[in-house]
Parts: C-alpha cells; sequence; structure tokens
C-alpha cells in the first residue's frame, strides 16, 4: 500500500522531511510517553488504583476540573463579549487592546503566578477592595479560579474572532427584514453560528486550564485537601521520589488530555463544517 | 457612513437610519458592552502586566539593575539563552520539514499526524516533566545505565533542554502548516519545472513566502522556551546558579521573600512576552496589507 496518496509529482522532498519529521516525534514524543505509559502498566492494579483514588488526590481532581471549568466558562462568556466588541464596534487603542489579548500567550506563567498573587493578597490593589467584602483571593480556591481564568482568555476570543468576522452580514439583514428584534437575530442566527468556535474555544481553555502549574501554584498557596491542584501533587510526588505514584496520577492527567484533544478536533470539524 | 451622504436626501436617511437600527445595536448598548469587554480585560490583562513593571522598578533602577546583574541572575540568563539556542533551532527545523511534507503532499495518516503535532498543547507541564523522569531518574527506566556511564541528563542541562524541546515541539509547525497549505504548491512546481533544484526552490520561493510566519513561529517558541516552569521545574533540580533558568530564579526569589528582586527579573521576561505579542500584530498588519494588495 503506497503512503503517498496523489499522483508523482514534481516536488521532492516527502521522504526527507516526513522521515525527519517521525524520526523526531518519535524520539522526543512518542517514545518518552509510550516510557510513561509502559512504567505506569508495569504496576499492580491494586497499587495503581490507591494511588489515583487517595482521598487527598481526588480533592486535587476536583479543584482542577471544578476550577477550570469555571475558568473556561469564564473565558467562554468574557471571549464572545471580547470578540464581538473587537470585531463588530470601534474605538481608541482597539489595535493595542486586540495585541494585548495574546499575553497570556507569551508571559511565563511563573510571572504570571506572582503578578496574580501580588495583585489579589489582601494587601494587592485588588485583593484590599476585595477583602473589604470579606471576599478573599489569594491562598483559596477562588484564586486557582483567577489563575486558571488568566492563562485561558486568549482561547474563546481568537477562535471566535475570525468566525464573526467572516460572518455575512445579508443573514442579519435577512433576519432584521423578516421582522426579528435585534436581541432575537442574536440569539437565533449570529449565536448559533458562532456556537461551534466558540465551544473550541471553551475546550481549549479547559484542556490548558487543567495542566496548569506556574501560574496556579503561588497564588493557590498549596493546602492539602483545599488548594491542591492535580499538577502540584505529581511534583510533590516526585519530590519524594515516589514515581509509581507520580506516573499513575500523570498516565490519568496525560488520558484526560487525550480524550480533550479528541473532543477538541470533534469540535474543530463541525466548526469548519458549518462555516 | 459619512454625515454628508446621510443628509443628501431626507428619504435616503431615513432609510438608512432605520436599516442601522435594525442590525446594529443602540449607542448605550455599545458603549456598555465595550465598557465591561475593557474592565474585563484592564482586570485581567492591563493590571498583571503593570503590577510587574511598577514591582520591579519599586526600589528604583539600581535596584532593578543590581537584581538582574547579580552573579545568580547571570547564570539563569546564560542558562536560558543557552538552553533556547539548543531548542529554537531543533524545533524550527522540525516545524519546517513537518510543515513541507504536510502542505505540499497527501498522503494517509496526515490528520493523525497533525494531531500528534497538537499533544503537546493539552499534556500538563508538570506530565511532561514527569514523563522524562520516568526516562531518566535513578529509578526509572534509563537511570541505572546512565549513572552507570557518569552520564547526568537529570537535574542537569540535557534534561532542561528536552523538556523544552517537548513543551515547545508544536510552536513553529502550528505556525506554518496552515500558511503553506494555503499557498499552495504551484509557485514551487513552476520554480522546479523551470529547472531549480528542490533546495534552491525552497530557498528562493518558499522561504520568502513563509517568511513572517516564520519568524513569528520563531519568536513565539523562543518566549515559550524562555518561560516554561512546570517541566522544567520537575527536572531541573533547582541547583543555584547552575540549573536555575530565568521561571526558576523568579520563583526562589519570590519564595525568599526578595520580590523587587523577583519582579526586576520577571521584568525582563515581560519585556520579551510584549515584543512578543508587537511582532505577531505587525505580521497580521502585513498579512492583511498583502491580502488587500492581492483583492485590489
Amino acid at each position: 500500500m503506497p503512503i503517498l496518496n496523489q499522483p508523482r509529482s514534481v516536488i521532492p522532498g516527502f521522504g526527507l522531511t516526513m522521515g525527519f519529521s517521525l524520526f523526531y516525534l518519535g524520539l522526543i514524543f512518542l517514545i518518552p510517553v509510550a516510557g510513561l505509559l509502559v512504567f505506569t502498566a508495569t504496576m499492580s492494579w491494586a497499587d495503581f488504583w490507591s494511588a489515583i483514588s487517595h482521598p487527598q488526590v481526588v480533592a486535587s481532581y476536583k479543584l482542577s476540573f471544578g476550577a477550570s471549568l469555571v475558568g473556561a466558562t469564564i473565558n467562554l462568556v468574557f471571549g464572545m463579549l471580547v470578540a464581538w466588541v473587537l470585531v463588530r464596534y470601534t474605538f481608541p487603542g482597539k489595535r493595542i487592546i486586540d495585541a494585548l489579548v495574546d499575553l497570556p500567550f507569551a508571559l511565563p506563567t511563573a510571572v504570571a503566578g506572582i503578578s496574580l498573587v501580588t495583585l489579589y493578597a489582601t494587601t494587592g490593589w485588588v485583593g484590599q477592595y476585595l477583602n473589604l467584602f470579606g471576599i478573599k483571593v489569594a491562598y483559596t480556591q477562588l484564586g486557582v479560579v483567577i489563575a486558571l481564568t488568566y492563562i485561558g482568555l486568549p482561547f474563546v476570543v481568537r477562535t471566535v474572532q475570525p468566525v464573526l468576522e467572516d460572518l455575512e452580514a445579508e443573514l442579519e439583514e435577512a433576519s432584521a427584514s423578516l421582522g426579528a428584534s435585534r436581541f432575537t437575530t442574536i440569539r437565533r442566527v449570529i449565536l448559533p453560528a458562532l456556537l461551534p468556535a466558540a465551544l473550541t474555544g471553551f475546550a481549549l481553555a479547559f484542556a490548558r486550564a487543567l495542566g496548569e502549574y506556574g501560574s496556579v501554584v503561588f497564588i493557590s498557596g498549596n493546602l492539602p485537601y483545599r488548594t491542591e491542584i492535580t499538577p502540584l501533587l505529581i511534583v510533590a510526588k516526585i519530590e519524594q521520589f515516589d514515581y509509581h505514584g507520580a506516573a499513575a496520577i500523570g498516565s490519568v492527567m496525560l488520558l484526560a488530555a487525550f480524550l480533550l484533544l479528541l473532543l477538541i478536533n470533534g469540535l474543530q470539524w463541525w466548526a469548519s463544517r458549518r462555516r | 457612513m459619512t454625515s454628508s451622504s446621510l443628509s443628501s436626501s431626507v428619504s435616503h436617511t431615513t432609510l438608512v437610519a432605520h436599516w442601522r437600527r435594525a442590525t446594529e445595536e443602540p449607542v448605550w448598548l455599545r458603549r456598555c458592552l465595550i465598557a465591561m469587554a475593557l474592565t474585563f480585560l484592564g482586570l485581567f490583562l492591563v493590571l498583571p502586566l503593570i503590577v510587574v513593571l511598577y514591582s520591579a522598578f519599586s526600589q528604583g533602577i539600581d535596584a532593578w539593575q543590581a537584581a538582574i546583574t547579580e552573579p545568580d541572575a547571570l547564570a539563569a540568563i546564560r542558562l536560558t539563552l543557552l538552553v533556547v539556542a539548543i531548542a529554537v533551532p531543533a524545533n524550527l527545523v522540525f516545524g519546517v520539514a513537518t510543515a513541507w511534507a504536510v502542505a505540499k503532499f497527501e498522503f494517509r495518516g496526515k490528520s493523525v499526524l497533525i494531531s500528534m503535532i497538537d499533544m503537546p498543547f493539552a499534556i500538563s507541564p508538570v506530565v511532561v516533566g514527569l514523563i522524562f523522569v520516568v526516562m531518566f531518574g535513578s529509578q526509572g527506566w534509563l537511570g541505572p545505565w546512565l549513572s552507570e556511564h557518569d552520564l547526568k541528563i537529570l537535574y542537569a542541562v540535557p534534561g532542561i533542554v528536552i523538556v523544552i524541546v517537548f513543551g515547545t515541539l508544536p510552536f513553529v509547525a502550528r505556525e506554518l502548516i496552515p500558511l503553506m497549505q494555503q499557498q499552495g504548491k504551484e509557485e514551487e512546481e513552476a520554480s522546479l519545472t523551470l529547472g531549480a533544484s528542490g533546495w534552491k526552490t525552497f530557498w528562493h520561493v518558499t522561504l520568502p513566502n513563509i517568511k513572517w510566519g516564520l519568524i513569528y513561529g520563531v519568536i513565539l517558541c523562543n518566549a515559550r522556551a524562555m518561560g516554561e516552569f512546570g517541566a522544567v521545574a520537575v527536572v531541573s533540580g533547582r541547583i543555584r546558579g547552575e540549573t536555575n533558568t530565568l521561571p526558576l530564579h523568579i520563583e526562589v526569589l519570590y519564595n525568599e521573600y526578595q520580590f523587587t528582586a523577583a519582579f526586576a527579573v520577571s521584568s525582563l521576561l515581560t519585556g520579551l512576552a510584549l515584543v512578543t505579542i508587537a511582532i505577531k500584530s505587525l505580521v497580521e498588519w502585513h498579512d492583511e496589507r498583502r491580502q488587500r494588495l492581492a483583492a485590489e
């Protein structure tokens, strides 16, 4: 069975580039990931189960999953709002604001972490005012949500923006001329068109948040059972040289990442069919 | 719609005004939405940025300079530059090769390959570190063999390089694949049919076409490589002056309550992040202009 799925081309280099790609991916990615999974598979089922179902670990799943979900939801709502405002309206400084949306992609997570905890500490610029209302952010689960919202911020904006730009004005005009109110047009015409892209952005933000470490550890305070995220427990186990315990939890996270990626691919396929 | 054309005829004006009401939001709502979006972005994007720069210089420029020129900081800068000088070119070559194969050829399993390139995005940095601890650690697969031959990978520079290569593997490829797919292969085919060699075609036809995307991919890869934290934290061992990259040095300073110094070092990476997004805007502006010129 031939690998190439096309008539002979004048363009050279398939063997070289494809060979190098596969060699590189195999060496850097596939073999090491397989190494982790095989290492985990050498554990007995009982050991594996007790490592991944310890109450402290389960508490961390709940926090990681829950805080990522809340963060991604905040980003879904505000990401669509920001995309809408950037595409549809004009205001001074729009280009700079648009560019700044990518900052969480480019800013190191450790820098984000220390600046967020400085802002939201009870003496910080934002934290002192929240403290007046009895709201504590730093070293609480709310702090974890803030950090995970920060690092997931660009995803929904950047997936929705191009779809909104390409949306045909005729659809909205037709809807309006058929007597729909603006609100109905947005709800029945625009939102359904944006939905696949928005959900893709939501899933990307969620996946990114689930594995995040750097920006969270500073603001969370890392209290066992309360503000410990799952990646932090893996680090703790490695530092205690409990490789098997770390590998078991790591495999669970790897599986979650893999499933999310499948979901994201499905959503992207849906989004491309809708456009 | 300018005011002069609006006032040209009364009936036209009312028609246009009615149409505008139907597919646009009222002014008060528009202003409300803009205010909400800007408040959200101000709180999440602008304030953290200001707090870094403000704290970095809060003790004056001399304190800032002292923090980034003390020996441990310089060692962290040197190590970070060394690691990036290996990891970024490696992922650049990988990105160009993969984008060439994916964009210029149809082959079985292409979508599997593209999904595989995306995987490092979804894997937690901590799990990336763990993968290589299991590979090279004392109780891992190769640990006993490595210590027998007196080779150090974990808690040393090679381990840091490899986790950063893994973590930033997709960036150049992800930037180039859509760009090269969109450009097609007609220009390369023309060059080759006219007798140019494959390499010559790549250097003189393909490379100028993908130049800007390539630059942005490399810059983003570089920023992410310099800022990588979770994976490096796991494999570096945090040996001061030896295996601390810039983000780890920031963590050490912060945990020692040297906040001004931590933010001073952070300001370097923040500057890099700002340059990165500025270049991205420049690339997009360049693209838009080219598309407008092509459309005219």
